[in-house]
């Protein structure tokens, strides 16, 4: 009786062993394949033919003058450039973020891809809660005063 | 004046705190009743001064003082005041006194409850309950003071986060999830009290833990789903779930949490598992606590951000101690804790609840992994990397059809032992449902293994839950003759803990549905229309009429005026818009929704033209969304329906048999007329 129980639990230590190990296997190898690495334009050059085609999070600042916008198409082709001046060419499908503009930090991600260009599949901008006082006409009360209807009140 | 009375309360409570706890444990330990009611009345002492500081810090968000720190924080003059009471829980130092405002009125609502009982298992949850309001309190005395003084005192300030004032819903998730979270420390502390006090040997305890974890689930399940459409309704890219880490830190202590509401049945039926749902108790605290860190000290931007805030380190050191302590307690008395049945056959309901165990316990581990992982390879090896959404889906969606198959097979099998015959008998029907569950969804137009996965299983729980009710009433219906509505009410009532658990998994199975729907027919476009012009998304036409901005008190709306055709006929009106608040150079999207039960359409303004001519809408169309937010209020539904369960129903199956003796009404009762 005693060695029956005693090769049952042995048997049911063998099996949860077998389970977790497998298990764990499963998310090592899950992890591995979806990690996404967060780079700089310049550790992502530097990662050479590596860097193409596996999911990338770019961050970096808008090079002045170089976002190309057409509404009609919703086709955004920009340049994103790091402190140390190194910058890799975007493109990606759909309307930018309303604030989108020359100089500011964005977050990319996508997948750079063979011809040099990084393919975005979303386009984040980065900003903080902290509270920044609004640059002098740069506030979005003001921006917007052409579009205000008579009196202000809406619909 | 405000500041004093709010700082002076908070410290006074903290004082009050380290006295109850003392007097509790030495109390209950030496026997003495003097130190117990003196401890007792400490625990409303405190709840008292708390609900003072509560009140001085609401007083003072409303009467713009902005000499108090939060205030100076969160506050502003043009925000209107509905918004200004809520931002009591906007910022990290309001949330942690929400938090301990919430934690002390449960203590006391504890000891009160249960002051006539005998014992001292009593006086130890509270004495525990105390020693976890002390680190939150120590935290609001130190690190974390929302009543600091700001010189000189400013003339208004920045208002709360933008995201926290844009809508309505932000009243009500942070308030469910902290109810959710802070309810988890009551099963904590009776777990605790129970090893304390010697009672873990006797059953009595698990009935009062059973109840405070349904009620803390039943909140945190609220809170998620209405975390779920807050996203929705305010983020803008149409989805309500991302896998991201604030939400994963809501959804880990609810799978352990569900975990704990099955298996504890197994304790109370068949006396087996005990130390594990006690270590899923103490490991469901841990892990609120774990959330609360996450989401407040700023970890998640950046591991070096935390670390310059001391508030991270404080909560780390809880932390350990708490899971140190708590496991020491637990192993050290695992010898009262070994199983008094046995396992009798590898088919039962008890082996569907080991099965369901180990499912959401791969899930928990699963989720936490994908969680934790960035901070530790940043930590570690001082890279940034995110764990994508592919991961999270790959890994949970096989476990979760595993758990709608199981939450067929549980309630159709009996517990110890199930012969083929009864398996035969009652997994049919539900087998047949899965089937044409299978054929109805291929047939419809689904290809993707996990919703079709999704569907057929969902139909396999939805058909035996179903039979459940119909057998049970129609049984009822030919004993007493009853109209078929009066014998499921009677049903239902004359065993609310079981129904109810079904109508929770009625609706994890309407989530479910809404989930698998939503995401599989989704139909997305984004095209930039100038007035007039005219985009169509399945069954809708939407024409941009207006480009327009207005002024509100606290902020600039800029919309557009949107036309929603269905067959050439206008349905109605919508007005995408974006908010700019002045705290931030960003515009809160606010999209609008137009919902019905057969699906959503939803359309984002997503950009202007400066001069108005143009703007660029995302549009969705989803199907059946509101079974999403519907099913969520389902399982809230089946929680309560299960709270308002008799101390009969819910008295240890030993001690049922004798008051059922004594009590039984009818020759057969319908539990097992129904077998």
């Amino acid at each position: 009786m005693s060695s029956v129980q005693g090769r049952r639990k042995s048997a049911l230590v063998v099996a949860v062993v077998i389970i977790v190990a497998a298990f764990g296997f499963l998310l090592y190898g899950g992890i591995d394949k979806n990690v996404v690495f967060f780079l700089t334009p310049e550790e992502l050059l530097a990662r050479g033919t590596s860097a193409y085609d596996v999911p990338i999070r770019l961050g970096g600042l808008v090079a002045p003058g170089s976002v190309k916008w057409d509404a009609e198409k919703l086709d955004l082709r920009f340049v994103v450039m790091d402190s140390g001046g190194q910058s890799v060419n975007v493109h990606s499908t759909g309307a930018p973020p309303q604030m989108f503009r020359d100089g500011m930090g964005v977050v990319v991600e996508g997948r750079y891809r063979k011809d040099g260009v990084f393919e975005s599949t979303n386009l984040m901008v980065k900003h903080s809660n902290e509270y920044r006082k609004p640059e002098h006409g740069g506030r979005p009360q003001e921006m917007y005063k052409s579009l205000q209807k008579g009196g202000g009140a809406g619909t | 004046m405000t500041r004093l009375l709010g700082s002076g309360s908070l410290l006074a409570a903290l004082g009050v705190a380290i006295y109850g706890a003392l007097a509790l444990l030495v109390g209950a330990r030496r026997r003495r009743a003097d130190l117990l009611r003196s401890g007792e009345l400490a625990v409303y002492a405190m709840w008292g001064l708390v609900s003072v500081g509560t009140l001085a810090m609401i007083y003072a968000l409303v009467s713009h003082d902005f000499s108090v720190k939060y205030v100076a924080m969160v506050g502003s003059r043009a925000t209107p005041l509905f918004y200004t009471v809520i931002s009591l829980w906007g910022a990290l130092e309001g949330s942690i006194l929400f938090w301990i405002f919430v934690l002390s009125s449960l203590s006391a609502l504890v000891t009160y409850q249960n002051r006539k009982r005998e014992g001292t298992l009593v006086p130890y949850t509270g004495a525990v309950l105390m020693l976890i309001s002390v680190f939150f309190l120590i935290l609001l005395a130190g690190p974390a003071n929302p009543f600091g003084l700001v010189s000189p005192v400013p003339a208004d300030g920045p208002g709360p986060n933008p995201l926290l004032q844009n809508h309505i819903l932000m009243a009500v998730h942070p308030p469910l999830l902290y109810l959710g979270y802070v309810g988890m420390s009551v099963p904590f502390a009776f777990g605790i009290g129970a090893v304390l006090s010697g009672e873990i040997e006797h059953d009595g305890w698990i009935r009062l833990t059973r109840r405070w974890t349904l009620v803390a689930w039943m909140f945190l399940s609220a809170a998620i789903i209405a975390g779920m459409w807050w996203s929705y309704e305010v983020l803008g890219w149409g989805g309500y779930w991302a896998w991201d880490p604030v939400e994963n830190a809501s959804f880990i202590p609810w799978l352990t949490a569900t975990a704990f509401l099955h298996s504890v049945m197994v304790q109370e039926r068949r006396g087996l598992l005990k130390l594990w749902n006690l270590n899923l108790i103490v490991s469901t605290f841990a892990l609120t606590i774990l959330g609360t860190f996450l989401t407040r000290s700023g970890v998640l931007s950046s591991v070096h951000a935390f670390s310059e805030g001391p508030i991270g380190r404080y909560f780390l050191g809880f932390i350990a101690l708490v899971l140190i302590a708590s496991f020491a307690l637990v192993a050290g008395n695992s010898e009262r804790l070994r199983p008094t049945g046995s396992l009798e056959a590898a088919v039962s309901r008890e082996s569907v609840f080991l099965l369901n165990n180990l499912f959401l316990s791969a899930f928990t581990v699963t989720v936490l992994v994908g969680t934790l992982f960035p901070l530790v390879a940043e930590a570690i090896r001082g890279v940034k990397v995110s764990v994508g959404e592919p991961f999270f889906n790959r890994m949970t969606l096989p476990i979760c059809a595993a758990l709608l198959f199981l939450m067929g097979v549980g309630p159709a099998l009996p517990w110890r032992v199930a012969s083929p015959e009864v398996i035969r008998r009652q997994l049919l029907p539900p087998a047949v449902a899965a089937i044409a569950g299978l054929v109805i969804s291929f047939l419809v137009g689904v290809r993707s293994p996990y919703a079709l996965a999704a569907f057929t299983f969902g139909a396999f729980a939805l058909a035996a839950n179903v039979r459940e009710f119909i057998d049970g009433a129609v049984a009822r219906r030919r004993a007493h003759g009853e109209a078929a509505p009066v014998a499921l009410a009677r049903l239902i009532g004359g065993n609310r803990r079981r129904y109810g658990g079904y109508i929770a998994h009625l609706g994890v199975l309407t989530v479910t549905l809404g989930i698998g729907a939503s995401s599989t027919f989704r139909t997305e476009r984004e095209a930039t229309l100038r007035k007039g012009e005219v985009m169509d998304v399945g069954p809708f036409t939407v024409r941009l009429d207006d480009v327009y901005s207005r002024e509100e008190p606290q902020r600039t709306v800029l919309a557009a005026g949107v036309t929603v055709l269905k067959g050439g006929r206008e349905v109605g009106r919508m007005e995408p818009r974006m908010n700019f608040y002045p705290t931030s150079d960003q515009p809160v999207p606010t999209p609008t929704v137009r919902s019905r039960p057969a699906g959503d359409l939803y359309i984002n303004l997503q950009a202007f033209a400066q001069d108005g001519s143009n703007a660029t809408l995302r549009v969705i169309r989803e199907p059946l969304v509101p079974w999403i937010w519907i099913g969520g209020m389902i399982v809230c539904l089946g929680a309560f329906v299960s709270l308002g369960a008799g101390r009969r129903e819910t008295a240890p199956a030993a001690a049922r048999v004798k008051t059922a003796a004594r009590t039984r009404p009818t020759p057969v009762p319908v539990e097992e007329a129904v077998r």
